[in-house]
């Protein structure tokens, strides 16, 4: 028994915020494909409610027996486009609707899935269901939606960048009673990855097992505090501490995924090593850049200090896990941070400096506001610019972006829990309109042609 | 199944008694016990097996709780799983 041991792990419990972010059930639905939509969905309903069933409940178990937090217990299903495509519907908000309420029955926390991926082209049930997202998003609570626009292998399907400005500001404007927050369960994607525990962007890919349990950790405040024990080291000793770090926080993934995969008789998927910051102070993936000695994040030197913070989780991470997957990198999203949100208060962070963090690490410009008036073919351009880092980097990007209704630069827009607040943040006036309205395929790299 | 109890709070008498013998209801024996007081604060770590216990990990970690509050003390039982996985390959 070694005290020192057990009183660390305590106190990175207890006083560092250290928690298990999420579990995450993927579930297949591509056997509840029906040409007739009441029985497709009554299909869907049983399916997630049987095999769900005990989610919640083993969640809170292995938090009581191990005393470690679960914040989220989330379902994701195969993309509804794929399963709804079937039916003769024109308008899938019912799917999105059916979903809501199997999330309701087993008291889960969030469901992702209502999702396309068209990043080469649309079938009829892309087209219907990227049509039907706003609808879907202010009609329901615990739904959340993806469509993946673009990937290294197929380049980016410019027409889905186009359709996607204007949905988010029709989301945005569906939701206005709650300045956009539709927005905040939307996210657009690049190279999208299947096994994804988080939101809103979770989906369950269709390579994927019938069921799988996958987890994401969280636990920046450890790594930040971890770091205040090496001040003025050189950054050799600042990345072994964080991979270190990194090993103790997927380990405990591990351990909770493994435990939740034996108790729900449910495959192992990955762990997701991704640091996720909460808005509560001592949580912040921002406040870790700092500490590597910059006075607020978003100056120079914040893109180097990510690259390092980015590769050295990894590092750890993948030592301590059998199987490692999702996104597995830093988030950066503004209004979950309070690090982030402080700078960009401060004016020390700007979203062209975002987008350069973004070529470096997991995942995109997430959860960001920006004016109300911002157009749909500006939205579009911020997209078609992510999309082209992620293709040409080979890796996931993503945007979640909040055109938030009636607000101005300087306006706070508050989603509240673990979405937080968001500071409406300047975006470049000058248009992009023709740029947008091209539409048609930027073609794939060079270099994703590797057979 | 062997768990990890740790009690941490203002030293005074009776500490050590009063977890025990709530440990003694539910048949749980302690295999190692180490105790120290650090900045005034009474600290104690116990392993716990509950090997021949017929009661439920809730019931037990209830129980102590409740004792430590009449203690005046922390009292936390967590698997001893979380520690060695995190500490050791």
């Amino acid at each position: 028994m070694n005290t020192n041991n057990i009183l660390e792990t305590i106190k990175m419990i207890e006083e560092e915020n250290l928690d298990i972010r999420t579990i995450t059930m993927g579930i297949s639905l591509l056997d509840c494909i029906d040409s007739d939509g009441d029985k497709a969905r009554e299909k869907i309903y049983n399916k997630i409610t049987r095999s769900a069933k005990e989610l919640v409940r083993v969640g809170r178990e292995i938090e009581n027996e191990f005393g470690i937090p679960i914040v989220n217990k989330r379902v994701s299903v195969t993309p509804i486009s794929i399963v709804a495509g079937a039916t003769n519907e024109e308008n899938y908000v019912k799917f999105a609707e059916i979903l809501d309420r199997a999330a309701d029955h087993l008291g889960i926390d969030f469901i992702g899935g209502f999702s396309a991926l068209v990043q080469k082209g649309y079938t009829k049930g892309d087209k219907i269901l990227i049509n039907s997202i706003p609808e879907a998003l202010s009609k329901t609570k615990k739904v959340c939606s993806s469509v993946n626009i673009g990937s290294t292998r197929t380049g980016i399907n410019m027409d889905a960048v186009k359709e996607m400005g204007e949905i988010i500001k029709t989301t945005a404007e569906l939701t206005k009673e709650s300045k956009g927050f539709g927005c905040a369960k939307l996210v657009v994607f690049c190279n999208a990855v299947e096994d994804n525990p988080f939101m809103a962007g979770a989906f369950h890919g269709v390579g994927e097992a019938d069921k799988i349990i996958n987890v994401g950790v969280s636990g920046p405040g450890v790594v930040q505090r971890a770091l205040q024990k090496v001040k003025g080291e050189p950054f050799d000793v600042v990345a072994e501490t964080i991979k270190k770090t990194a090993f103790k926080i997927t380990r405990m993934g591990q351990l909770v995924a493994k435990e939740a995969s034996k108790r729900l008789n449910v495959l192992f998927g990955i762990v997701d090593l991704s640091l996720a910051p909460t808005p509560a102070i001592g949580d912040s993936v921002a406040h870790i850049l700092e500490e590597m000695g910059l006075e607020t994040v978003g100056t120079h030197g914040t893109t180097a200090a990510l690259a390092l913070l980015n590769d050295a989780v990894k590092k750890g991470g993948i030592m301590a896990c059998s199987h490692v997957g999702g996104l597995s990198g830093a988030f950066i999203p503004v209004s979950e941070d309070a690090g982030m949100i402080d700078a960009v208060l401060k004016g020390a962070l700007n979203l062209e400096k975002l987008e350069a963090m973004t070529a470096i690490c997991s995942v995109g410009l997430d959860m960001i506001a920006v004016p109300g008036d911002t157009s749909a073919e500006t939205i579009a351009a911020m997209i078609a610019d992510e999309a082209a880092i992620g293709m040409i980097n080979n890796k996931t990007t993503a945007v979640r972006i909040i055109p938030a209704p009636g607000c101005k630069v300087g306006d706070m827009v508050e989603f509240g829990g673990l979405l937080g607040r968001a500071p409406v943040m300047k975006v470049n006036e000058n248009s992009s309109e023709l740029f947008i309205q091209r539409g048609g395929r930027i073609p794939a790299p060079v270099h994703s042609f590797k057979n | 199944m062997k768990a990890i109890l740790t009690v941490i709070g203002r030293d005074k008498v009776g500490i050590i008694a009063g977890i025990s013998s709530e440990l003694v209801k539910f048949n749980i024996n302690i295999l190692d016990v180490n105790q120290t007081i650090m900045k005034e604060y009474f600290t104690m770590i116990m392993m716990l097996d509950f090997e021949n216990s017929d009661s439920n990990f809730d019931i037990v970690k209830e129980g102590l709780i409740t004792k430590g509050k009449e203690l005046g003390v922390d009292v936390k039982i967590q698997r001893e799983e979380i520690f060695n996985s995190m500490h050791s390959l």
